[in-house]
């Protein structure tokens, strides 16, 4: 995500960094293409003139005083185009605020098609891993299949959805189903409600009518990353009739550069509280203002990468594999088990675009990660028996035929497999050998003389 | 209402917005002495963000800004130089569709939650009443509900469904449909097809799939491959519009949701990065609300009277 604005504001550094100091020419070369990156990631217009102003102010203030003179002048740039749009998104976190309300109601409003109805599945999901027993109900009674929609998201997600045969009034529907929770025990309510456009005065009395009947503590407005210049004006609307304590941005597993986040947050004046970013229902995340600054900035976003494979890897897996490397033992079977955590992490992309760096680079862009290849190595590694899994070697033709057409692959396909299998236990050799100083292979053993005799 | 009429009013509400702020500058600037003098700095700046607000992007920006810049006055309004330079933008791109061999395929493609499914059910309505006897191909078995979905609005145009379990492989459906629509004598066959990012490798492959499988039922179908965008769409609309060029085949637009406020500037947008034809436009909830899209209209509707 955002991994265009990212490019564009590390070119523009780029330009600045052969500059000794900031000269005010040089800022306003930089303002300029900011200026023109933020308007292609659809920041709203309005925003980006007050960002450029404030931003040129505090620059043109380091080039007179020189407080910041021991940075280059790039850094002093990052540092703060940083700062301004830390304080724009808001510097609040994300997620929920806390609420002693039993149930605590949760309205979700927003566009036709802004992703309220899979929010409501995703939240649902994430409540209950914080412990909550989320009821879900949708008032939803216009868009055809609306309603059958969230009982299928139900079903796969595992939650109760309340749905009252034959009731078609919203108003009903939500009050009918915050009864049930205080019968059945659950302690939070998500209200799915329908969308339309804001234009639509029917719409706005519907929720307000919900929203008084069901005394909501949250109402998040549930907004698309691909939205352009309107979004500021839809979150507005919502929020001056119906009042909005926070926003869920969708879509953020694309490539939408996501300005109407920005937007909507200075405009609005409300926090982003989740970010969805992949079409599963675990892809719900709490959002980090922090974080997301610094991956525009092409820091890289090593935090939230990090949560995830500690979501992903329990700790006793960790050591284990890690002795396993270290005894030169890693084997097909360890390198499937990999596939998988790697998987459980969530999208490849969204994974990628976390690692500093890697958001950047343009061939990764035009190469993209292909998720069904991992399904392949998958299948070809089930297709072996357990012998040869862990002594790859003893794979001779015949048996590569059989692997193939188990797998449904070829043979060409099984062979790349063994060979960067090879290549990898020989680095995982190499890897092992360097960290403990002991065996290793011969290149191993001439680095780590080399970096000896460097310090000296 | 007529047609026309509901593509004016639609567009008035999206013309409001950008009338309001820009109505005051204009009218200074169409003043009878000034319509011999070029356009000053403060007005092309006004331009600039009126077209800007409404997701026409900053590369087609600059590009109507400079024309209107270029061009002598001799006395004609802004308004209609902008008007002239916008209308030539898709004038450049208007093309008619060719189709040789029938049934005509028609697959209906884009992001999650643009209103493919219901454009889907709008255009079979349309096309009916067209006298044309379209059959609906439901070949999104991935989201939840959508094959329902579909089917409800293949009720309300009165036009026969080919659907399948959800889950199935969506070229299959597609394959039977194509087969049935034969059978029946029915054309078009629209494909409804489920949503999906542009940048999914995966599920744009499968998009190939179904159109190679298409292609063997009928030669040079799909014929018609339509990107239905929000009007809401910011710039990322141009980049979806060039990654399902390359993957689906696109050759036409839709855009939907037009009735909100959203201006749908982003069709300007593509015609002049991606020379990419609009087809229709959806202007309403009701399944009379999708009308072939108008260039004159749009651009009437956009810069009409007040200013």
């Amino acid at each position: 995500m955002f991994e265009s604005l990212s490019t564009r504001l590390q070119d523009v550094f780029k330009s600045l960094r052969g500059e000794t100091r900031l000269t005010p020419d040089a800022i306003e070369a930089a303002l300029r293409e900011i200026r023109l990156a933020l308007l292609e990631a659809d920041v709203n217009f309005k925003v980006v003139k007050a960002f450029i102003d404030r931003v040129r102010d505090r620059a043109m203030d380091t080039v007179d005083d020189g407080i910041l003179r021991g940075l280059v002048p790039s850094q002093q740039v990052v540092k703060i185009v940083r700062d301004e749009m830390v304080a724009l998104f808001g510097n609040a976190e994300g997620g929920l605020q806390p609420s002693a309300k039993r149930p605590r109601v949760i309205l979700l409003l927003g566009l036709q098609g802004a992703g309220k109805t899979t929010t409501a599945g995703k939240l649902g999901k994430w409540l209950t891993k914080q412990g909550r027993h989320p009821l879900l109900v949708s008032t939803d009674v216009k868009r055809p299949a609306a309603i059958e929609q969230l009982n299928v998201v139900g079903r796969k997600a595992s939650l109760r959805v309340h749905d009252p045969a034959g009731e078609l009034e919203p108003v009903a529907r939500a009050r009918s189903a915050v009864a049930e929770a205080n019968n059945l025990g659950f302690d939070v309510v998500i209200v799915d409600t329908a969308g339309r456009l804001h234009i639509d005065d029917e719409l706005m009395r519907e929720l307000i009518a919900i929203k008084d009947a069901t005394d909501p503590s949250d109402r998040l407005f549930v907004a698309d990353a691909m939205t352009g210049q309107d979004a500021i004006k839809s979150a507005g609307e919502f929020n001056a009739r119906v009042g909005v304590t926070g926003v869920v941005l969708t879509k953020l597993d694309g490539d939408a550069r996501g300005g109407a986040a920005l937007s909507v947050v200075s405009v609005v004046g409300v926090p982003i509280a989740f970010a969805g970013s992949g079409e599963r229902l675990e892809d719900l995340e709490p959002f980090h203002p922090e974080r997301v600054v610094s991956r525009v900035l092409g820091m890289g976003d090593v935090l939230s990468l990090i949560e995830k494979a500690e979501a992903a890897i329990t700790e006793e897996d960790a050591e284990r594999l890690e002795e396993k490397i270290r005894a030169n033992e890693f084997t097909l079977e360890d390198f499937r088990d990999q596939l998988k955590t790697i998987r459980r992490m969530g999208p490849l992309e969204s994974i990628i675009g976390m690692i500093p760096g890697m958001s950047n680079m343009k061939e990764l862009a035009e190469n993209k990660p292909d998720e069904k290849q991992i399904s392949r190595v998958e299948a070809i590694i089930n297709s072996m028996t357990v012998e040869e899994r862990r002594k790859q070697h003893i794979i001779n033709g015949s048996r590569r035929k059989r692997i193939a057409k188990g797998s449904g692959t070829s043979v060409e396909e099984v062979n790349r497999l063994l060979k960067q299998f090879v290549q990898m236990q020989k680095m995982l050799k190499q890897l092992g050998g360097m960290a403990g100083l002991t065996g290793g292979g011969k290149k191993a053993r001439r680095q780590a003389t080399q970096m000896l005799r460097n310090r000296r | 209402m007529s047609v026309l009429n509901r593509l004016r009013d639609s567009l008035t509400r999206t013309k409001q917005q950008i009338v309001d702020r820009f109505d005051d500058i204009v009218r200074r600037a169409d003043e009878p002495d000034r319509r011999s003098r070029s356009v000053d700095v403060d007005t092309i700046e006004a331009l600039e963000e009126v077209l800007i607000s409404a997701d026409v992007g900053v590369a087609a920006t600059d590009r109507i800004v400079a024309a209107v810049k270029r061009r002598p006055r001799d006395g004609s309004s802004l308004r209609d130089l902008v008007k002239q330079e916008i209308r030539a933008v898709f004038a450049a791109v208007d093309r008619p569709l060719a189709v040789t061999d029938r049934p005509k395929v028609t697959l209906v493609v884009g992001v999650n939650g643009t209103g493919k499914t219901t454009t889907v059910g709008k255009l079979a309505n349309l096309l009916k009443n067209d006298g044309q006897r379209p059959l609906i191909c439901a070949a999104d078995t991935f989201r939840a509900a959508a094959v329902e979905q579909l089917e409800i609005w293949a009720q309300r145009a009165g036009v026969d469904m080919v659907r399948a379990r959800e889950g199935s492989d969506p070229a299959a459906v597609v394959f039977d449909a194509i087969s049935s629509g034969k059978a029946r004598g029915r054309d078009p066959i629209l494909v409804d097809t489920a949503g999906r990012l542009h940048t999914r490798v995966n599920l744009m492959n499968e998009l190939e799939k179904i159109r190679r499988i298409a292609g063997r039922e009928v030669a040079g179908a799909p014929q018609e491959v339509l990107l239905v965008l929000d009007a809401t769409v910011g710039q990322n609309g141009v980049t979806q519009a060039r990654e399902f060029m390359g993957a689906a085949g696109v050759n036409g637009i839709v855009l939907s949701k037009l009735d909100g406020t959203a201006k749908g500037g982003v069709a300007v947008a593509i015609a002049t990065d991606l020379n990419l034809p609009i087809r229709y436009v959806g202007v309403g909830e009701t399944i009379d609300d999708l009308v072939p899209f108008s260039a004159d209209e749009y651009v009437e509707g956009l810069f009409e009277e007040k200013w």
